[in-house]
C-alpha cells in the first residue's frame, strides 16, 4: 500500500506523466461505464448522415446510428483488444525470457533461436496472414491473435536482464540456501524487472492499437461491433467523406482523436513510469 | 556471418512452415475450388480440371502431410510458387511487377528521411537549440500517435481530392504507355510523391532523434574538444568527427528499416491502391488467393532478410574497429 502511494505520487510530481494519468483514467473510466450508461445506437434509416444538434451531440452516420454512443460503447472494446494483447505478450515474454535466461545451456540456445525468429519477421504481415484462418468474432482471441507476433522483443530483453541479475550475489545467495526455482523466479527476479514489463505493457498496448485498427481499415477482421477502428473503416469508405461535408469530417475526426489521445497518454504515462519503479532513476 | 546465415535460412523454413500452415487449416479445399472454376470456365472434366488445379497449387491434399510439405518446400525454393487464382497470371510474373514499385517507393522515402534526418540531427545537436528540440518532441508525440496509413489518408483527402495537386491512386497516369521515356518517368515520379511523403513524414522525427543523440554522445568525447583546442575549424571537426562517427551505427539501421518498411507497406500501398508487394499481399488474403498470399509473403520475409544480412555487412566493412581482425 505504500509503495502503491509512492508510486502515484511519483507519477504525480512528473508532468508529463501527470497528465497521461489523467488521459488514461478519462478511457478506462470510459471505457467500464460508458457502454453501462450509453447504450449500444441502432440503426434508424430515417435520420442518416445527420450534422449535430441537441439529440444527436455529434450528428448521426450513415446508417443513422448516434456516433457519440458509438464512440462511447466502441471505448470498451478498443481497450479490451490493447489490454488483452498486453496480458498475453507480457505473459508469453516472461515465460520464454524467463526460461530462457534462468536456465541456459540447450533451452536458452533453442528460445533464442525461436525469439531471433520471430523478431526478425514483421509482425503486420504476420498477422494479416493469420487472420485468414482464424475468426475474429470477440476481443480476446482478437487480443491472442495481436499478441502472437508482438511478444518476441521484450522476451528478449528480459533474457538479458536475467543474465545480469542471475549472477547478482542475493540470487546465487538464495540458490545456495536451496530455494526452489520458482520461488526465486517470482520473489527475487519478477520484482526486479517489473518496472520494465511495466513500461512494454504500455508500449505494447500502443501498438496493439495502431496495428488492430490496420487490420480493420484494411477490412481483415470481420469483427462486428462498435471498435473505432471499425468507425474509421466506416468513415472512410461510406460516408463520403472524400467529397467533403461536416457530417463525414466529424464521424472520421471522432476515432481519430480518441486513438490520438489514448496513444498520447500512453506515451506520456509511460515516460514517468520507469522513473516511478525504478528507484535508482529517481 | 555463419551463424546470421543460418537464421535466415531458419526464418525461411519457418514462414515457409506459416503460410503452409495456413493453407493446411483453411476450412474448405483450395484445389476443389479451382477445380470447379477450370470446370466452369474452360469446360474441362472435373477429374482433368482437378489435375490442373493440383498442378496450379503446387499442392496435392491425396498424399500425406510431411510429403506434402516437403514438395511444397521444394517448389517454393526452385521459384514455382504456382498459379494465382484470381488474377489469372502465374505468382512469379505478379511479384517480379509488383517488387520494383515497392522498392522505389521504400527506398525514395527512406533516403529522403534519412537525409534529413541525420542533416536536421545534428544541426539541433550542434546548436543545442532548445526551441528546435521542443517542436522535435511535440512533431515526434504527434506521429509517434497518428498511425502512417492515416497521416496518408489525411493527405489524400488534402493534396489529392480538395486541392488537387496530386493523384490520389495508382503508380502511373493511364494515359502513359510504360516505357523508358521522361513521360513515364515524370507521371511515376508524380503519383509516388503522396505515398513517399506520407512515410517521411512519419518516420524522418525517429532519424532526427537518433542521429541528435548519437551526435551528442559523440560530441561529449574527449577527442572532439581536443580537436577544438588544437583550432580545427568548425566545419572539419562537423563533418569528418562528428559526422562520420555518428553516422556509423546510423548506416545499420538504415538497412534494417528498409525491411522493416516492407513489413508495414500493405496498409500504406492499399490506401494509395499503389500495386506494390504489399497491395497484392492486401488483395491475395481478401480473395482468398493462397498461391497469391504465399508468394508476396515470402517475398516481404526475403527482404526483410536481405536488409538484416546487408546491415551486418555493411556494419563490418564500415566499422573499422572490426576492420583490423
Amino acid at each position: 500500500m505504500a509503495n502503491c502511494k509512492v508510486f502515484f505520487s511519483v507519477i504525480w510530481s512528473n508532468k508529463m506523466s501527470r497528465v497521461g494519468l489523467i488521459i488514461l483514467t478519462f478511457f478506462i473510466m470510459l471505457a467500464i461505464f460508458g457502454p453501462i450508461v450509453v447504450e449500444a445506437p441502432k440503426a434508424s434509416y430515417g435520420e442518416r448522415l445527420e450534422l449535430p444538434s441537441m439529440e444527436h451531440w455529434l450528428g448521426t452516420d450513415y446508417a443513422g446510428r448516434d456516433i457519440l454512443a458509438q464512440f462511447i460503447v466502441g471505448s470498451r472494446s478498443v481497450l479490451l483488444v490493447a489490454v488483452y494483447t498486453a496480458i498475453f505478450s507480457i505473459i508469453f515474454a516472461c515465460s520464454i525470457g524467463i526460461l530462457a535466461g534462468f536456465i541456459g545451456g540447450r533451452v536458452d540456445d533453442i528460445l533464442s533461436i525461436f525469439m531471433n525468429i520471430v523478431i526478425t519477421m514483421p509482425s503486420f504481415p504476420v498477422m494479416m496472414v493469420l487472420s485468414m484462418i482464424i475468426r475474429v468474432d470477440n476481443s480476446l482471441v482478437f487480443g491472442l491473435i495481436l499478441s502472437l507476433w508482438s511478444w518476441a522483443g521484450l522476451a528478449k530483453a528480459i533474457r538479458s536482464q536475467i543474465l545480469i541479475i542471475k549472477h547478482k550475489d542475493f540470487i546465487e545467495a538464495s540458490v545456495v540456501m536451496g530455494i526452489s526455482t520458482f520461488n526465486i523466479i517470482t520473489k527475487d527476479i519478477i520484482p526486479n524487472i517489473i518496472s520494465f514489463i511495466a513500461v512494454n505493457f504500455i508500449s505494447i498496448m500502443k501498438g496493439a492499437i495502431i496495428s488492430s485498427v490496420g487490420l480493420m481499415v484494411l477490412g481483415l477482421v470481420p469483427f462486428q461491433g462498435n471498435h473505432w477502428g471499425m468507425m474509421l473503416q466506416m468513415a472512410m469508405s461510406q460516408s463520403g467523406l472524400i467529397v467533403g461535408g461536416i457530417g463525414g469530417i466529424i464521424y472520421f475526426m471522432t476515432p481519430l482523436c480518441g486513438l490520438l489521445f489514448f496513444q498520447l497518454g500512453c506515451y506520456l504515462f509511460a515516460s514517468g513510469i520507469d522513473e516511478a519503479l525504478n528507484p535508482r532513476l529517481r | 556471418m555463419v551463424k546470421k546465415l543460418g537464421m535466415c535460412v531458419a526464418t525461411m523454413f519457418v514462414s515457409l512452415l506459416l503460410t503452409f500452415f495456413v493453407i493446411e487449416i483453411m476450412p474448405g479445399d483450395p484445389v476443389d475450388t479451382l477445380a470447379q472454376e477450370y470446370v466452369r470456365t474452360q469446360n474441362l472434366i472435373y477429374e482433368v480440371a482437378y489435375q490442373k488445379a493440383k498442378n496450379a497449387l503446387n499442392y496435392d491434399p491425396t498424399i500425406p502431410v510431411s510429403e506434402r510439405f516437403i514438395n511444397y518446400t521444394i517448389g517454393a525454393l526452385t521459384g514455382d510458387l504456382g498459379q494465382s487464382m484470381s488474377f489469372k497470371q502465374s505468382v512469379n510474373t505478379i511479384v517480379l511487377g509488383a517488387l520494383p514499385w515497392t522498392l522505389l517507393v521504400c527506398t525514395l522515402s527512406l533516403s529522403l528521411a534519412f537525409t534529413i534526418g541525420v542533416l536536421l540531427g545534428i544541426y539541433i545537436a550542434w546548436k543545442r537549440s532548445k526551441p528546435l528540440d521542443t517542436i522535435l518532441t511535440i512533431a515526434q508525440s504527434i506521429f509517434g500517435a497518428i498511425p502512417d496509413y492515416i497521416v496518408g489518408y489525411l493527405f489524400i483527402i488534402l493534396f489529392a481530392v480538395h486541392l488537387g495537386w496530386f493523384p490520389a491512386r495508382g503508380s502511373y497516369s493511364s494515359s502513359v504507355v510504360p516505357a523508358f521515356s521522361v513521360e513515364f518517368i515524370l507521371s511515376v515520379l508524380w503519383h509516388c510523391i503522396l505515398p513517399v511523403f506520407t512515410v517521411f513524414i512519419t518516420t524522418v522525427t525517429g532519424w532526427i532523434i537518433s542521429m541528435k543523440a548519437m551526435a551528442l554522445s559523440v560530441l561529449g568525447e574527449d577527442y572532439i574538444h581536443y580537436a577544438k583546442a588544437r583550432g580545427i575549424s568548425q566545419k572539419r571537426i562537423l563533418i569528418t568527427y562528428v559526422g562520420r562517427n555518428s553516422i556509423l551505427p546510423m548506416i545499420t539501421s538504415v538497412a534494417i528499416s528498409f525491411g522493416f518498411m516492407f513489413g508495414g507497406s500493405p496498409l500504406i500501398e492499399n490506401l494509395f491502391v499503389y500495386p506494390g508487394i504489399g497491395y497484392y499481399l492486401g488483395q491475395a488474403i481478401n480473395r482468398r488467393d493462397y498461391p497469391l498470399m504465399q508468394g508476396m509473403f515470402l517475398m516481404i520475409i526475403m527482404m526483410v532478410l536481405i536488409a538484416g544480412l546487408v546491415a551486418e555487412f555493411l556494419y563490418a566493412k564500415l566499422n573499422p574497429r572490426l576492420r583490423e581482425e
